[in-house]
C-alpha cells in the first residue's frame, strides 16, 4: 500500500506547503518573534485579508495575487493602528501586561471571527483565476499549480521579507530593538516608533500571505483556529525571530503533515501542528536556530 | 475571618435550598434549562480563575477539560451504564490527572507559551476523540437518559441541582485557596515569579496544585452536560467558545476575589441566554468579545475592582 512513489510525492508537495505555510509565519515571526506580542490574532488577521482577497476578486474581478498587493498598505496602516493601542494599553502600564495582552488578543481573534460569520457567512469561499484548478504532470506526479504559484510566491516574499531585515537602515534598527531596546534608547533612538514600524511590516505582508491562503484552498471564518497551531508551530520550531528558521521549520511541517496526511488520512491533518509545537516546547524550546537560550 | 466563613456557608446553604426549592415549585422546563448553563459557566469561570486569576497563566484549555468531561461521561454510560455520580467523579479524576500532566509539560513555560501550549492540547485531544469510533467519532452519538429518582420530576431539575451543588464545592475550593497559604503564593508568583521563587515559594509545585484542581472542577462541569444535551459531538464539546467564555467572565468580573469570576458568569451569562434567544448566537459571541476587549483594555480589575474602586473610601472589606 504505502510505495516509494507515495513517499516521494508526500515529499514534494509537503515541500511546496511547507513554502506557503513559511509565507502566512512571516509575520507572526516579526511580531512575536522580534516584538514578543503575543500576537494569537496573527491568524484571525490573515483570514480577514484572505476575505478582502475574496471581496476584491468577487466584485471586481481583480487577480487574487494583485487584490492583496493592493490591500497591503491598508494592512500597513492598520497594523500601526494596532500596535499603537497595544503599546497604549499593555505594554506602557508594565506588571500584569502579558495575560491581558493575550486575552486582548485573543479577544480580538474571536470578535474578527464572528464579524466575518456575520458578514459572509459560515460557507466556503474561494477565488477565481486563471491558474487555480490546473495540475502539472511530472511523469506519475500530479502537482496542483496553485501549490506552484503559492510556493513561487512565498519564496519570493521571504526572500524579500530578509533582505528588508539584513540590508536596509529600517530593517537592521527592528533586528536591533528586538535585541537590546535599552541599548537603543540610549543611543537616541525611539524603540516604540520602530516596534510600530516592524508591526506594521507584519501585518503588511499578511496582504499577499492572505491572497495566498484562497488560493491554495477555500477559507472560512473558523479556520483561523488550525492556523493558531501551524503559524505559533513554525514561529517556535524556528526560533524565535529566525526567517531563515521559520522557512525551514515551515518546510518541515509541510512535509510532516502531508506524509501524516497519506499515511493516517484527514481526521488527523489538524492535531499535527499542535503535536509538534507541544513536542518543541517539551524538548527545545529556544527552537531550531533560538536567537536566546 | 471566621464570621466570614460562616456567613459564606449560610449563604450557600440558603442557595441551595433555593435551588432545591425551585425544582419543586416550578414545573416549566425552561427556567432549568436556562439556569443550567449559568450554573456551568459560574464553575468553568471559578474553576479558571484559581489559574488564570490567582496565578496568571492564561489557560486557554477551558474547552478541553469541559470536552473530557463530556466525553468521560458519555464512555462510562455506554460501556458501564454508569450513574450520574459516578460519572462526574471520575471525570474530576481525570481532569486532576489532565491537570496534573498539563502542569508538569507546560508550567515552566512562560505566559504566551503555556497559553499557546493549552490550545495545542485543545485541538489534539479533540482529534483523538474525532477519530475514536467508540464514543461516535466525528458525527457525535446520541444518548438515552435514565429514569429520574425522586425528588425531583425531570432529568434537567436533577441536572440544575447537580450543577448547584458544584457550583457550592467550586466556589468553596477558590475561596478557600485565596485565602490560604497556596493562594498568597500564586498571588507571590504572579507578581514576580523569580522573587518568589527565590524568597522559597515553591512555585512549580504551586502552579501544578492551582492546575490539577482547575482542571478537575471544569472536567466536573462538563460531564453533566453529556446528559444535559442528550447528545455529544467532538466540535461542540471542545468547541473553543468555552475557553473564551469562562476567560472573559472571569477577567469581566475581576479575579483578585472569588467573587469576580461569579459576578462576571452571572452577567455574561444571562446576556448571553438573552441574546440566544431573542437574536443570533453568532452575536452573542459577539458581545462576549466585545466585552472582553473593553474590560481588558478600560477596567483591567473588572467589575470588582471597579466597586473596589468606588468604594475606597470605606476600609476593610476584604474576603
Amino acid at each position: 500500500m504505502f510505495s516509494f512513489d507515495l513517499l516521494l510525492d508526500a515529499v514534494v508537495i509537503g515541500v511546496l506547503l511547507g513554502c506557503f505555510y513559511a509565507a502566512v509565519s512571516l509575520g507572526l515571526s516579526v511580531s512575536f518573534g522580534l516584538l514578543d506580542v503575543p500576537h494569537i490574532a496573527h491568524p484571525a488577521f490573515l483570514l480577514m485579508a484572505s476575505y478582502a482577497v475574496y471581496f476584491l476578486n468577487e466584485s471586481f474581478g481583480i487577480d487574487p495575487l494583485l487584490a492583496g498587493l493592493l490591500i497591503t498598505p491598508l494592512l500597513f496602516l492598520f497594523g500601526l493602528v494596532a500596535y499603537r493601542l497595544y503599546y497604549e494599553t499593555f505594554e506602557k502600564r508594565g506588571s500584569d501586561a502579558g495575560v491581558r495582552g493575550i486575552a486582548f488578543f485573543f479577544g480580538v481573534a474571536f470578535i474578527i471571527e464572528v464579524l466575518l460569520i456575520l458578514q459572509f457567512g459560515v460557507d466556503q469561499r474561494s477565488v477565481t483565476a486563471s491558474y487555480i484548478g490546473k495540475a502539472w504532470r511530472i511523469g506519475e506526479m500530479r502537482i496542483p499549480f496553485r501549490l506552484v504559484v503559492a510556493f513561487v510566491v512565498a519564496a519570493a516574499l521571504t526572500i524579500l521579507l530578509t533582505l528588508y531585515l539584513s540590508r536596509t537602515f529600517m530593517g537592521r534598527a527592528i533586528r536591533a530593538v528586538a535585541q537590546d531596546q535599552e541599548a537603543l534608547r540610549l543611543m537616541g533612538a525611539n524603540p516604540i516608533r520602530i516596534k510600530q514600524w516592524a508591526f506594521g511590516i507584519a501585518t503588511s505582508v499578511l496582504g499577499i500571505a492572505g491572497a495566498l491562503l484562497i488560493i491554495v484552498a477555500p477559507v472560512e471564518p473558523t479556520l483561523d483556529r488550525t492556523y493558531i497551531g501551524r503559524t505559533f508551530c513554525i514561529v517556535v520550531m524556528a526560533g524565535l525571530g529566525s526567517i531563515t528558521g521559520t522557512l525551514i521549520a515551515a518546510i518541515i511541517l509541510g512535509v510532516a503533515e502531508t506524509i501524516v496526511l497519506t499515511l493516517f488520512g484527514a481526521s488527523w491533518a489538524p492535531a499535527i501542528s499542535f503535536a509538534m509545537l507541544l513536542g518543541v516546547l517539551a524538548v527545545r524550546p529556544q527552537g531550531l536556530f533560538g536567537r536566546r537560550s | 475571618m471566621s464570621r466570614n466563613s460562616l456567613a459564606f456557608w449560610i449563604g450557600a446553604t440558603l442557595f441551595l435550598f433555593a435551588a432545591l426549592a425551585m425544582t419543586q415549585i416550578i414545573g416549566n422546563e425552561y427556567p432549568f434549562f436556562a439556569c443550567y448553563v449559568i450554573l456551568q459557566f459560574i464553575v468553568l469561570a471559578v474553576a479558571w480563575s484559581i489559574l488564570g486569576g490567582y496565578a496568571g497563566y492564561v489557560n486557554f484549555g477551558t474547552s478541553a477539560f469541559f470536552g473530557v468531561g463530556v466525553y468521560t461521561a458519555v464512555f462510562l454510560f455506554k460501556a458501564f451504564d454508569a450513574p450520574l455520580a459516578v460519572q462526574i467523579a471520575v471525570a474530576a479524576a481525570f481532569g486532576a490527572f489532565l491537570g496534573f500532566a498539563l502542569g508538569l509539560l507546560t508550567l515552566r513555560m512562560q505566559g504566551i507559551f503555556f497559553s499557546i501550549a493549552t490550545i495545542a492540547l485543545t485541538i489534539i485531544i479533540e482529534t483523538s476523540v474525532t477519530n475514536w469510533r467508540f464514543v461516535g467519532g466525528a458525527a457525535g452519538i446520541q444518548l438515552q437518559r435514565p429514569m429520574v429518582t425522586a425528588p425531583f420530576h425531570s432529568y434537567v431539575q436533577m441536572l440544575f441541582f447537580v450543577q448547584a451543588l458544584l457550583v457550592v464545592l467550586a466556589v468553596a475550593i477558590a475561596r478557600y485557596i485565596q485565602n490560604s497559604w497556596i493562594g498568597r503564593g500564586l498571588q507571590a508568583l504572579k507578581d514576580d515569579e523569580l522573587a518568589a521563587e527565590c524568597t522559597g515559594v515553591p512555585t512549580l509545585r504551586l502552579k501544578v496544585t492551582a492546575c490539577v484542581i482547575s482542571g478537575a472542577l471544569m472536567c466536573a462541569a462538563g460531564a453533566p452536560a453529556a446528559m444535559y444535551l442528550q447528545y455529544a459531538d467532538p466540535s461542540s464539546a471542545f468547541n473553543l467558545n468555552y475557553s473564551v467564555s469562562a476567560l472573559a467572565m472571569s477577567l469581566i468580573g475581576g479575579t483578585a476575589h472569588w467573587a469576580g469570576p461569579i459576578v462576571g458568569a452571572i452577567l455574561l451569562g444571562v446576556t448571553q441566554q438573552l441574546l440566544t434567544v431573542t437574536i443570533s448566537s453568532e452575536v452573542n459571541v459577539l458581545v462576549l468579545g466585545v466585552m472582553l476587549v473593553l474590560f481588558v483594555v478600560a477596567a483591567p480589575e473588572g467589575i470588582i475592582g471597579l466597586i473596589r474602586k468606588a468604594a475606597r473610601k470605606r476600609t476593610g472589606g476584604g474576603a
